[in-house]
């Protein structure tokens, strides 16, 4: 399959993920007890004014589809409807919030990236007792949910040694990373140990191969053939694992900022839900549900670089 | 076939020592030493919890506001929280629901992948088609936002974030189970019992639903894990179960809040309990795996 077709297809099968999704994220408020609009305003009520813009803005007076595709069309215009908690549009309240969130989940793909594989490399290579205090530890790591992580390091490095701060996502620059860094960490914890188990199976099995015996016997330096060798084929699995766990990063942010108190878009979620401020609500879960979609659509179109025997839009 | 032949009779009988002698054989050669004192801390742990009235030295709920955060002591094992209610009681009682709530959306989603899992490997086709392409926009939704989503239209609670979660662990039980459904409706065996005049129905659940069992097992458990995760973090948020009953993810965050004062024990010892309970569950999960693996 050419390039180009191929492409086209991912694209064609990921825009009609997305507008199956948003179309049930649209339902969502159908689902709802009581009517839309009593739904949205809620046990507060409100005034004709309130009940007039919240009728225009979900096209309430329009049948069913029509107001699927004008709130669609409202949407892909960047119009994601208007907070009544926050008496803001809904746009300008997230735009505001995913630097926090982005940044956020950088830092913790880093942290995964570069301690899963080192950890995972580290055990397949020296095993022994070090193989199986990594292995030990991965499984500890993979049974702690991120709050409690986050706890425990809030504990430990922000309140008993003071090292790092307890909340909050600092000011801009290096003050924001070092306020993310506890977080990030928290965030990281189950996917490194995840990472490093994939790593450490995927290297384990690369180093049995004949052609890694080969390079052996013909005398290249171990280093060379561990990263050359063993770690160039072992990437596919282990770039796979880590694109999926980055992708469900983007929803365990939500806990995590809530241990931290970080303005993310994890912290209005939660937040929108307790107020049922709905608006909020619906186009905070789109955008992660696009989020997540996203790059697991990009993971998979990275395997043709990473691995040119995957043939393209071959379904391995 | 009126009288049961010498070899069916010998069957019978070897499936009968089998059984008698398996149990407690067949347990360790699934689990192996690892999963075997996995399976016995979760056994204790369960055990606590179904007898919760009876084990919890204390009423969960009973606030002694007198005793107000104290630290261990012959009458507090574990202290009292910031309402003075036994920290001890509170795991014990808590474990309950951390267990019966993840129970629940494992059952739910385990019944319901299988369902579609076999119905999409027998009928093949348009059928398979579709259903595959559902799990697939189901499996586009991260977990724990499905739990958010069904708190967000019915409010906090038990049942509803239940719901939820049990809708999201759909595709990872069928996912599984499809695959496995599918090498399993090719095997010679399949055939036989076609040209014998079964029916599609009868086969797959008399024959196939059989053969895929130890991975649905398998698979259940270890999604089971998740779901503890999962339920604990959306408690933890608020949105899950609501105070004043006992669960751990809630413990952890009024720890959380009594940590800050210099209390830890609360937070400390409900953090534990959950890991504890996911790392045996975990491996359980694993062992049952690679063993339902190396059946195949």
């Amino acid at each position: 399959m050419s390039a180009g077709s191929y492409l086209l297809r991912r694209v064609g099968g990921l825009l009609l993920v997305l507008l199956v999704t948003s179309f049930l994220v649209f339902g969502l408020l159908y689902l709802a007890p009581g009517s839309p609009l009593a739904f949205i305003l809620g046990p507060r009520g409100g005034t004709p004014e309130q009940i007039a813009a919240v009728t225009e803005q979900y096209h309430l007076d329009d049948p069913f589809l029509v107001r699927y595709v004008a709130w669609l069309g409202d949407i892909l215009h960047g119009d994601l409807g208007y907070s009544i908690v926050y008496r803001q549009d809904v746009s300008t309240l997230i735009s505001g919030r995913v630097p926090t969130t982005l940044v956020l989940v950088s830092m913790a793909a880093v942290i995964i990236a570069v301690v899963g594989i080192l950890a995972g490399t580290y055990a397949a290579l020296r095993r022994g007792w070090s193989d199986q205090l990594t292995s030990t530890l991965a499984a500890v790591g993979l049974s702690t949910p991120s709050f409690v992580v986050g706890v425990a390091l809030i504990s430990i490095f922000a309140v008993t040694l003071g090292w790092f701060p307890t909340f909050g996502s600092g000011t801009g620059g290096i003050d924001t990373l070092h306020h993310l860094t506890l977080p990030a960490i928290a965030l990281s914890v189950a996917s490194a140990a995840y990472l490093a188990r994939i790593t450490r199976a995927a290297v384990l099995e690369e180093s049995g191969r004949e052609h890694v015996q080969t390079a052996t016997v013909r005398g290249l330096a171990p280093r060379y053939i561990v990263r050359h060798h063993v770690l160039r084929n072992s990437l596919v699995p282990i770039v796979t694992v880590l694109g999926l766990t980055i992708a469900t990063l983007i929803a365990g942010a939500v806990v995590v900022e809530n241990v931290f108190a970080l303005d993310g878009l994890g912290s209005l979620l939660v937040r929108a839900i307790l107020q049922r401020d709905f608006a909020v609500v619906q186009a905070v879960i789109l955008v992660l549900v696009v989020a997540f979609v996203v790059v697991n659509a990009v993971v998979d179109f990275l395997y043709t670089f990473i691995d040119p025997r995957i043939a393209l839009g071959s379904r391995q | 076939m009126t009288t049961p032949s010498t070899t069916s009779l010998a069957v019978a009988r070897v499936t009968r020592e089998r059984r008698r002698a398996g149990v407690v054989t067949a347990t360790r050669d699934r689990l192996g030493v690892l999963g075997c004192t996995a399976a016995a801390v979760l056994l204790v742990i369960v055990v606590a919890a179904l007898f919760a009235p009876i084990v919890a030295p204390y009423d969960p709920d009973f606030p002694d506001l007198l005793a107000a955060l104290s630290g261990p002591s012959p009458a507090h094992l574990l202290g009292t929280d910031a309402l003075g209610r036994d920290i001890l009681s509170r795991l014990i009682w808590g474990a309950r629901i951390t267990l019966a709530g993840p129970g629940l959306v494992i059952l739910i989603a385990t019944v319901v992948g299988v369902l579609l899992a076999l119905l999409a490997a027998w009928r093949g086709g348009r059928t398979d088609t579709v259903i595959t392409w559902l799990l697939d926009v189901l499996f586009a939704v991260p977990g724990i936002v499905f739990g958010l989503i069904a708190v967000a239209i019915w409010g906090p609670g038990l049942g509803t974030v239940v719901a939820g979660l049990s809708i999201a662990y759909i595709p990872y039980v069928a996912r599984v189970v499809r695959g496995a459904a599918l090498r399993e409706r090719n095997m010679p065996y399949v055939s036989a019992a076609w040209l014998q005049g079964q029916s599609g129905t009868g086969i797959t659940f008399t024959q196939v639903l059989p053969n895929v069992q130890p991975i649905v097992v398998a698979q259940a458990v270890s999604s089971l894990g998740f779901a503890v995760i999962d339920l604990a973090a959306v408690s933890f948020l608020g949105l899950g179960v609501q105070p004043p009953t006992a669960d751990l993810g809630l413990m952890v965050k009024s720890g959380f809040d009594s940590m800050l004062r210099g209390h830890p024990i609360e937070a400390i010892a409900a953090g534990t309990l959950i890991v504890v309970i996911v790392w045996c569950v975990t491996v359980i999960g694993d062992r049952l795996t690679s063993s339902a693996r190396s059946l195949r």
